[in-house]
């Protein structure tokens, strides 16, 4: 009974918040502004909550496992909720349905924790399936728009569609083995077509939800049309958690393919850089932007993961927490903008430093990290997987992969050329930012510019490995 | 008469999977895409039942991941639905040919 309490901490935590706010919503309600608070507080809490009273073992025969290592990722989605909920405040206050709205996200980062914590593909189909189903409700959140509704549609149909794919694939891996746990598919897996088949299908179910190129085509869409917090939402937490998860099961399950996984990972990375680079290059719409560039930062992650060694993990966990600030603290300017000046095309950024200089830096800093200059931390994430990358000896794919960090250069700095040098007559005006919002943005910023400086994150993490 | 063996079944369930695969890229109509959806779910019910059956008899984790597949492909059918049903009232259709306001 202690067992329980102490390991599932993370997911007891976040079911009672859940079932908290279910009840303030069934009583009296409160203002839409108090409400916003309390919650801010509760997720606070919830992600101080994770340092503390953590424990290693397993549960339910081996169903559900828990490390310090899957304790630290649990608690970087944890902080990039908190930070949703602080960013898109504006937005919050706005909406009818505010806490039906956390309780999808919460139930959604449920599915997430246990999708981390999963030991068995059984548990692990459960918990990926929690985690997109409420995802998609979300987006369809603006009701009266169209585009929203049109990419809910798009994203419950493909994310039905790739569990389907996955689905089969259990079902080969089921067939070939005789097991769907994970501590004893290692010893039964030895390469045989069947079982490469499966492989290939599993892996194409991952590619769907990280959206790696074959499989990236609703991505755009859905980014675009969703409100802003999804999509902050769908990049960031969605994909970091599938990120952990998708390295766990290459890693520990599927180590006896290992020479077969390689060369997937490496193929499918190069063409999501290639392909994430050069759409990028030719968007408009700020939201459709981040989208593609988040491509193109996937086909990064992959190569991290391609290194299948201790600096693998340490790297691609460093990179997403170095990811969560750089990227919330982009979609936490655009919707700001989006928000008080209703324009999400980069063209109407022109001349943002002359009226908004707050934002203009924050901006600026978040694009840097993203592109990967130096006194910013998404340098030291880049350098670290292509580090971890380098040393699998294939230096043709590093060296494609830093070409493509070039490309990606120049449309980061387009936009931060129309934010700074470009004049513009009728520049927007000034923006009045909320003040939970303004404390996100400093947070990110802050955490761009710590988390590069302070060493000892890099060798804490890798301690945990 | 043939007794009907484990390639009869896999047959059977690997047909469904593709004839469900083509169905959801050739079909505009959403609630055809769906059962369609419904079509692969179905089919990899099938093979768990078989492997079940005739190769790991002596376990029951498929029957279990059957059961459960079910139950997720009526959870996923409820959300896809009140979505579609959402779409319907803003585009006054479920073709999706009409939803396209979302392009490159």
């Amino acid at each position: 009974m202690n067992d329980f309490l102490t390991l599932m901490k993370p997911e007891l935590v976040i079911t009672g918040i859940i079932f908290l706010l279910l009840f303030i919503k069934l009583g009296k309600g409160l203002k839409n502004e108090t409400m916003l608070l309390v919650i801010q507080v509760l997720l606070l809490l919830n992600f101080l909550a994770g340092f503390f009273f953590n424990a290693e073992g397993t549960l339910f025969d081996g169903m559900y496992l828990t490390t310090n290592m899957i304790v630290l990722q649990k608690n970087i989605l944890s902080l990039g909720v908190y930070l949703i909920s602080l960013l898109f405040a504006d937005w919050f206050k706005k909406s009818e349905h505010m806490p039906e709205f956390f309780m999808l996200m919460l139930s959604a980062l449920l599915g997430m924790f246990f999708l981390i914590s999963s030991g068995n593909l059984l548990m692990f189909f459960l918990a990926l399936e929690l985690s997109t189903i409420p995802v998609a409700a979300m987006a369809n959140f603006d009701l009266d728009k169209k585009r929203s509704s049109e990419a809910a549609m798009k994203m419950i149909l493909s994310s039905a569609f790739s569990s389907g794919i996955l689905l089969f694939g259990i079902s080969l891996i089921y067939g070939a083995t005789g097991t769907i746990s994970f501590a004893e598919l290692p010893q039964q897996l030895n390469g045989s077509p069947l079982q490469i088949l499966a492989l290939i299908f599993l892996f194409s179910a991952f590619a769907f939800k990280l959206s790696i190129v074959p499989f990236h085509l609703w991505t755009a869409d859905v980014y675009e049309g969703s409100p802003m917090a999804v999509t902050s939402f769908l990049s960031v937490i969605s994909k970091g958690a599938v990120a952990f998860i998708f390295m766990a099961t290459l890693y520990k399950v599927f180590q006896p393919m290992h020479a077969i996984w390689y060369n997937l990972v490496m193929i499918l990375s190069i063409a999501t850089m290639i392909i994430g680079n050069l759409f990028a290059l030719r968007q408009q719409n700020i939201k459709r932007f981040l989208a593609f560039s988040s491509i193109a930062q996937v086909g990064f992650i992959l190569l991290g993961i391609s290194s299948n060694s201790i600096q693998g993990t340490t790297s691609v966990v460093y990179f997403i927490l170095i990811y969560v600030f750089s990227n919330l603290a982009a979609f936490g300017v655009a919707a700001a903008i989006a928000a008080k000046a209703g324009r999400e095309n980069i063209d109407d950024y022109k001349g943002l430093y002359q009226t908004n200089p707050f934002l203009s830096w924050v901006l600026a800093l978040a694009l840097f990290s993203l592109a990967g200059i130096p006194p910013t931390a998404g340098f030291f994430g880049k350098l670290f997987l292509l580090t971890a990358g380098a040393s699998k000896g294939s230096y043709l794919f590093i060296i494609i992969a830093a070409l493509n960090m070039i490309i990606s250069l120049y449309y980061y700095l387009r936009v931060i050329r129309s934010v700074f040098m470009d004049k513009n007559d009728e520049p927007l005006d000034k923006i009045k930012i909320e003040p939970s919002a303004k404390l996100g943005l400093m947070i990110c910023a802050a955490g761009i510019v710590l988390v590069g400086l302070l060493s000892w994150i890099y060798d804490y993490i890798q301690n945990l490995v | 008469m043939i007794e009907p063996g484990l390639y009869h079944m896999l047959f059977i369930s690997t047909t469904l999977f593709f004839i469900g695969v083509y169905g959801f890229f050739t079909r505009r109509n959403l609630v055809t895409m769906l059962m369609s959806v419904e079509l692969i779910l179905n089919s990899v019910n099938l093979n768990f039942i078989a492997f079940n059956k005739y190769l790991w008899y002596d376990k029951m984790d498929g029957l279990f991941f059957t059961i459960f597949i079910i139950a997720i492909a009526a959870a996923e059918a409820a959300v896809a639905i009140a979505i579609i049903i959402n779409l319907y009232r803003s585009h006054k259709s479920i073709d999706v040919e009409n939803a396209e306001d979302l392009k490159y």
